[in-house]
């Protein structure tokens, strides 16, 4: 938490100064003196690979694993994932055409509008209370508790509804802090809030990538064989990078049915602040360097790159690269997706390059999927509490984060009870308390987890409803129907009680009562998830995918390079849009979002390892304006383990925007675009450099 | 040797159509004045640095990111939070329009657009961007936002006449429980 004799990263923190006020506290920082004896800097997972680089962690070996993780000590390997399938020698062998890819995705950041916070009070009796503005309210309560061993249920954890987060939050960072701080004044409440600055390079920030990859093809356009290197930029320490360079391994092929694949997809450690998840979780990553890959392929073999896509688009009957078999329910229809997006940007009837002078206008593409790569207890708990008008309270461990999670929780709960989404109340709060509990918000499962656990739950309450209802109605519970506020008879719905009348118990013609209050409850774990095999990789990391196709038009001044993003477009295998204009929503905030990164976001260093931008004057965020025209459709090819069908989709929008604007400014300038951020400067670069 | 004693300065200002009078450091912040002494915690602190917006407020009628104001500087000025917008038909349009996620960038946004709806009640394209890109949405792709902003200003002439000339009574710069009398007219 706090740094013992070594700083591994600029903004590191090596002390916590507690005071009545904020500028109190900010005056005796600066009284602090810190002596620093600089030592040599690790600037990139390549440079961090090398013999002669120094060691970020001397003591890698005596570190305690929470998770299946390999690190290799000795060296500045935080994690290996292996991917091993099929045969290579065969593989390469079928592969008439190879290509080979190396790009470069640096670390950046979240960005939410609001800062990490928190608050912590330590009771007399122990009893621990912290608020924060979180993803993991349950993980909080866990690490505190195993920690500063204090017993479960003494640690209370609140989460407001929070203002953004896309993975940042769901790291661990200022709750610790403010424990110890609270702890350090007897217990007194104590508020950590990050300025931007401490939030930007402070607190974990976006993984980077540096990727290789080798594709091979046949000359009729079926690809054989790749084999793909991930350096995953996971900082000075190991966060969520670790488990998300085993996320980049999982699906590192992209949606394609390759049968012979190695990848190695390592988390490197650098002296750079730290990687944590992020909206995509390894994905957009290894995204853009597949896609990358895909999209010189398709000139190599010379086909049009949609075409090239579909060609050998992953389906139903091929297995994943971790060996998982594929199914429609599991995978979803991306040949559907291409098909559909192929329509909406109208790709056939027009060339993807058109000139005008000294403007270019050119589309590029890409296909993504992603998988949750959950751990094996990921699960969540629901109760429904009738109130005696009827209504309904829905508790649950689902962060709101603007998502709108709770929303399309209460859609469902509603839809299942048969009655009006306005009778169910669901605070925007958590309390793990009185909530029961889901893993974390985070890889687009809330809506899965949770949401079969309110299935439950709500299948739980219309049980006792029906069960109370055949007494009074004389019926057996298998006659009856729950809807629109009564439990009725099926066969004749006029005969029939009023939910109200019974919720609380049932007063019969004697004034007896019989039951008592409804309460359903439900929980779900996702079932038959298993570890993957150290040496091949393989195993089964999460119950379904989602898969779709993205486009980006661009429009490049060729004079100078500057560019304005016209045009992007998503389809997306959604299984079932529970909430059309919330999904749309969801996704073209994540375009915009993936648009950024790829755009303009990066942390720029110093030679000292210094972050340069840490503000938003500095470090550019996609403002109005810049927006470019979006389109969204969606496919829905149903998931059977998740109510109705649906898959996630909160993330998904974003995976697939880097390599699309990648192909399309390739497609426009003609050079090999490998590097994110894509400003003018950079591309004015790899142009001139290539000449 | 620099003294942690602070020095209070008084302060007497108008927010949301209510006087106020105010004891407050002069390092202070208008953002922090108005969040910790008056709980007006709608306006967000984002960066602190008058690069996001989320802090935005109207002071005479003119947004301003409360961030960079000291609250002394506040001294007889009239001031509007998002609290004082509570029935604003902007707000209204945001809510409709669905033009937020997790809501914190909001108030900033909704501030804003009211302070150009009365400062250029005829804004064009360009003149609204330019008024809104002085904010950041995280969340969004921006596309509802515009969506709503457009139905603000693109609204029927007879409409946007109503908000302007309620705009101009004052009416959404108050609290609801203050009487008429109190209402400055700017």
């Amino acid at each position: 938490m706090l740094a013992i004799d070594k700083v591994r990263y600029f903004g590191e923190p090596i002390a916590l100064v507690v005071a009545e006020k904020e500028y109190i506290a900010e005056m005796a920082a600066l009284r602090i003196k810190a002596d620093y004896e600089p030592l040599p800097v690790v600037h990139s997972p390549s440079e961090a690979l090398r013999k002669d680089s120094p060691l970020i962690h001397e003591h890698l070996a005596k570190y305690k694993k929470h998770e299946q993780v390999y690190p290799e000590p000795g060296t500045n390997i935080a994690n290996r994932t292996r991917i091993r399938k099929g045969n290579m020698e065969e593989g390469w062998n079928k592969s008439e055409i190879t290509v080979e890819v190396q790009v470069t995705m640096p670390q950046s950041d979240h960005a939410a509008i609001e800062t990490r916070c928190s608050t912590a009070e330590i009771m007399p009796s122990g009893k621990t209370i912290i608020h924060s503005t979180s993803q993991s309210p349950y993980i909080i309560r866990m690490a505190i508790s195993q920690s500063f061993h204090i017993p479960l249920h003494q640690v209370i954890v609140h989460t407001p509804l929070v203002g953004g987060s896309f993975g940042g939050k769901s790291a661990i960072y200022t709750e610790l802090l403010a424990f110890i701080a609270s702890s350090a004044v007897g217990g007194r409440a104590v508020r950590l809030v990050l300025p931007r600055e401490q939030d930007m390079v402070s607190a974990p920030v976006h993984i980077g990538l540096d990727a290789r990859i080798k594709l091979g093809c046949t000359r009729e356009g079926k690809i054989a064989a790749t084999e793909i290197l991930h350096l995953f930029d996971g900082g000075a320490y190991s966060d969520r990078g670790a488990v998300m360079s085993r996320a980049g391994a999982t699906d590192c092929t992209g949606p394609y049915r390759i049968d012979n694949v190695q990848c190695d997809s390592l988390c490197v450690y650098t002296n750079h602040p730290y990687s944590t998840s992020f909206r995509g979780f390894g994905h957009p990553e290894l995204t853009f360097a597949m896609e990358r890959a895909i999209d010189l392929m398709a000139a190599r073999v010379g086909m049009d790159p949609l075409e090239f896509r579909f060609h050998n688009a992953i389906g139903p009957g091929d297995t994943s690269p971790t060996q998982t078999d594929l199914n429609k329910s599991n995978l979803g229809d991306l040949p559907m997706c291409i098909a559909k997006l192929k329509e909406i940007i109208y790709w056939d009837s027009r060339p993807q390059v058109q000139t005008s002078g000294h403007l270019v206008k050119a589309t590029g593409v890409s296909c993504f999927w992603k998988n949750s790569n959950t751990p094996l207890n990921a699960g969540a708990g629901a109760v429904v509490i009738f109130n005696s008008d009827g209504s309904v309270n829905l508790l649950c461990g689902a962060v709101e984060i603007g998502q709108g999670t709770r929303t399309a929780l209460t859609q469902i709960l509603a839809e299942r009870l048969g009655m009006e989404e306005r009778r169910i109340h669901i605070s925007t709060d958590v309390d793990t308390e009185t909530d029961p509990w889901l893993w974390k918000t985070v890889a687009s499962r809330s809506t899965l987890l949770s949401g079969n656990a309110v299935l439950k739950a709500a299948d739980d309450a219309i049980e006792q409803l029906k069960n109370m209802a055949s007494i009074i109605l004389e019926r057996t519970p298998d006659e009856l129907a729950v809807g629109g506020g009564r439990v009725f008879v099926i066969e004749h719905p006029g005969i029939g009680i009023e939910i109200a009348q019974i919720v609380d118990g049932y007063k019969d013609s004697t004034g007896n009562m019989i039951g008592g209050q409804v309460i359903g409850r439900g929980s779900y774990t996702m079932p038959d998830l298993t570890l993957l095999d150290p040496e091949t990789g393989k195993g089964k990391t999460g119950p379904e995918w989602t898969v779709g196709a993205q486009a980006v038009e661009v429009e490049v001044n060729k004079r100078d390079y500057s560019y304005r993003i016209v045009k992007a477009a998503t389809v997306m295998d959604a299984g079932k849009v529970i909430n059309p204009e919330m999904a749309r929503s969801q996704i073209t905030g994540a375009m915009s979002m993936g648009l950024g990164l790829a755009s303009r976001e990066a942390f720029l260093f110093d030679p000292n390892g210094a972050v340069l931008d840490l503000q938003f004057r500095t470090y550019k965020l996609m403002r109005y304006g810049e927006q470019p025209e979006y389109s969204v459709e969606f496919v829905e090819t149903p998931h059977l383990e998740a109510p109705y069908g649906l898959r996630g989709i909160g993330e998904h929008g974003l995976i697939g925007m880097p390599a699309a604007l990648a192909n399309g400014l390739s497609a426009a300038t003609g050079a090999s675009l490998n590097r994110l951020p894509l400003t003018p400067e950079s591309i004015w670069r790899t142009v001139h450099d290539s000449v | 040797m620099p003294t942690t004693e602070p020095v209070y300065y008084s302060l007497t200002c108008y927010v949301n159509g209510e006087r106020q009078t105010l004891r407050v450091r002069a390092a202070n912040t208008l953002l922090h004045v108005l969040r910790e002494d008056l709980g007006l915690t709608g306006c967000k602190p984002g960066c602190e640095n008058g690069d996001c917006g989320a802090c935005t407020i109207l002071v005479n009628g003119l947004p301003i990111k409360s961030c960079l104001m000291l609250a002394v500087e506040a001294e007889g000025l009239q001031m509007t939070t998002i609290e004082g917008l509570r029935n604003s038909p902007v707000l209204s349009v945001f809510a409709r329009k669905q033009a937020f996620q997790c809501g914190y960038c909001t108030p900033g946004f909704i501030v804003n657009c009211h302070g150009l709806l009365s400062a250029h009640p005829d804004a064009n394209v360009e003149t609204i961007r330019f008024w809104l890109e002085s904010n950041i949405c995280r969340c969004t792709s921006y596309e509802e936002i515009h969506e709503a902003v457009q139905a603000v200003f693109c609204a029927e002439e007879r409409c946007k006449a109503v908000i302007l000339r309620e705009l101009r009574r004052g009416r959404y710069g108050r609290n609801p429980s203050y009487s008429e009398n109190h209402t400055t007219d700017r």
